[in-house]
């Protein structure tokens, strides 16, 4: 019995808690890529490196506060600098669809033409970036390092297995269901969010209903910029912050997108935490797991390891093809990709 | 009395050839006004033109005698006009409520009475309001379309091809709402395939055939013209 609770600690620990986390992070990402194909269709490529530009103006701000003293307690000072860096990424969304999209909006290019210029939004946005605070790791976080310690469950449950939930991985979970509750009652109840949806749908009769484009694309712009800056805060505060990790993360969270559904916010979600489980459950190895599940004594000979956590991309990768390929509308029947 | 809505001498296209070659349409209050002409006559072509749609290079919109010409069709549904296009008429993820909501976006007002006035005129849609208007059947879509078209209470509505692809009984009952709405005031531009149930509710009834009027004159005197019966309601 003790065992089995054991193998369950275990695997919340290094599996139940971290993918949580991680799923949150790719959730909100991977809802800003959903709201832009929706609304603008196309494929916004440049999100990953979007997360890094908010992120790095969050940190900058926050080592502003730091060094003026200002701290949060047990909360880390970077959720008093967010908004500072939810400007900043909107701000440059905003220009960049002037200076970029809009000029193709005009000339009603096709899809492929709007991802490509994302592809030249998200190499500007790289390295302004890389210029600004370098391509090294970055660390923020300050605060409490813990709810829960494993020292402190281990006290409390008598197992000899801990869990341990860091604090930035319950602030993660809080302020991505605080963001998602928020955007999703956005999009149900208020006008905009109604004109938004309507547009996404069919954008030829919410122009007749005398939907304002130009409006929705704005909002468009400054809540996935908003959504964005949030994920890489919360990732860079659970993990570190790295430009090339935010462009790296474009893949799952495009995997995320496309699994639940692109153009379906609920499918984004869904699709998020899936691809997170499975990466994390992919690539850990579960060769304690077993010695708690198996007989006495005995010891599985390997690690029990799927796939090293290098190739942990792999997993979006195979996801992706396989949706792609079978079900290209995703879970929730979002657009055609 | 005056034409509400007219457009004369139309001649447009959508680039290249000209698909209108000077159709001269006319509407007034409280009419129902029905289109017919073969495949490619330009029936619909000639409605969209008068909401907008389609640039004219010659001949004039107006509404209530005002020149309308230069307006973008999102500005005459602020002008009183409402549109049901044929194919993609409702947001198909959306609550049939929402459907609704969608159609008074641009008032400013409290639509509550008109969506009340809609759910009277199509009971079925009240049950349904909670559910997603792309879940529905051809003719409560249909019902959906044309109830947020009227969200705006326009003074005309014009109906691109209502009865297509609906079943005969459902057919029925939709031309039967139709009078209801024209009863309840606003004038009624349609355009039908079903030609000869649509000129039996029609005040005025427009044959069109390759861009020009051929045949102009009340559903009944239509319905009972020889050359009109033999052309173009097969005898």
């Amino acid at each position: 019995m003790t065992d089995i609770l054991n193998a369950i600690v275990l695997f919340l620990n290094f599996v139940g808690v971290p993918a949580l986390a991680y799923g949150s992070q790719l959730a909100l990402g991977a809802l800003g890529v959903t709201l832009i194909f929706g609304v603008l269709r196309f494929a916004f490529f440049a999100h990953g490196d979007l997360m890094a530009f908010g992120t790095m103006v969050t940190i900058l701000a926050t080592w502003g506060l730091q060094a003026m003293g200002v701290s949060l307690g047990v909360l880390p000072t970077a959720l008093l600098a967010l908004p500072v860096g939810i400007a900043a990424a909107a701000g440059a969304a905003l220009t960049a669809d002037r200076a970029v999209f809009a000029f193709y909006r005009r000339q009603r290019a096709k899809p492929v033409v709007f991802f490509i210029a994302s592809v030249g939004v998200m190499f500007v946005l790289n390295g302004l970036v890389r210029i600004i605070i370098g391509p090294d790791d970055q660390r923020f976080d300050d605060g409490a390092r813990f709810v829960v310690s494993v020292r402190e469950f281990r006290d409390w449950s008598g197992l000899s297995e801990g869990l341990a939930i860091r604090s930035t991985q319950a602030l993660t979970v809080v302020a991505a269901l605080i963001a998602m509750v928020l955007l999703f009652r956005f999009l149900e109840r208020t006008r905009m969010g109604k004109a938004m949806r309507a547009f996404s749908d069919n954008e030829d009769l919410a122009l007749l209903s005398g939907v304002d484009p130009a409006k929705v694309v704005r909002w468009t712009w400054v809540i996935a910029a908003a959504l964005a800056t949030l994920a890489g805060v919360l990732y860079g505060l659970d993990k570190s912050f790295k430009p090339f990790t935010y462009f790296q993360l474009l893949l799952p969270v495009f995997a995320a997108a496309i699994l639940g559904g692109i153009g379906s916010p609920k499918g984004a979600v869904a699709g998020a935490y899936i691809v997170a489980f499975s990466e994390v459950m992919v690539t850990y190895a579960y060769r304690k797991f077993a010695m708690y599940l198996g007989p006495e004594g005995w010891a599985p000979d390997g690690l029990l390891q799927l796939l090293s956590t290098e190739y942990k991309f792999s997993v979006s990768f195979l996801i992706l093809v396989a949706v792609l390929v079978t079900r290209p509308t995703g879970l929730f029947k979002g657009k055609v990709f | 009395m005056s034409a509400l809505l007219a457009g004369t001498g139309m001649v447009g296209g959508y680039g290249g050839a000209d698909i209108l070659c000077g159709v001269t349409l006319e509407a007034r209050a409280g009419e129902i006004v029905v289109i017919v002409g073969p495949n490619g006559a330009g029936k619909s072509t000639a409605m969209k033109a008068l909401f907008g749609m389609v640039p004219l290079r010659l001949g004039a919109v107006t509404l209530r005698g005002t020149d309308i010409t230069g307006l973008s069709p999102q500005d005459r549904v602020k002008a009183g006009m409402g549109f049901v296009p044929q194919t993609g008429n409702v947001f198909a993820s959306m609550s049939v409520e929402e459907n609704l909501e969608m159609g008074a976006f641009l008032r400013e007002d409290d639509a509550a009475e008109t969506m009340e006035m809609v759910y009277g005129l199509f009971p079925i849609l009240r049950d349904k309001r909670r559910q997603p208007a792309g879940e529905l059947s051809g003719g409560q879509r249909q019902q959906v379309a044309v109830g947020r078209a009227l969200m705006t209470r326009p003074e005309v509505l014009m109906l691109d091809e209502p009865t297509a692809g609906v079943s005969p009984i459902v057919m029925d009952e939709l031309f039967d709402k139709i009078l209801d709405i024209a009863a309840a005031g606003p004038a009624i531009v349609m355009v039908e395939q079903n030609a000869r149930q649509a000129l039996a509710i029609a005040d005025r009834g427009y044959v069109l055939a390759q861009g020009e009027n051929r045949f102009t004159g009340t559903g009944a005197e239509l319905m009972a013209d020889p050359d009109v019966r033999r052309s173009f309601l097969g005898g």
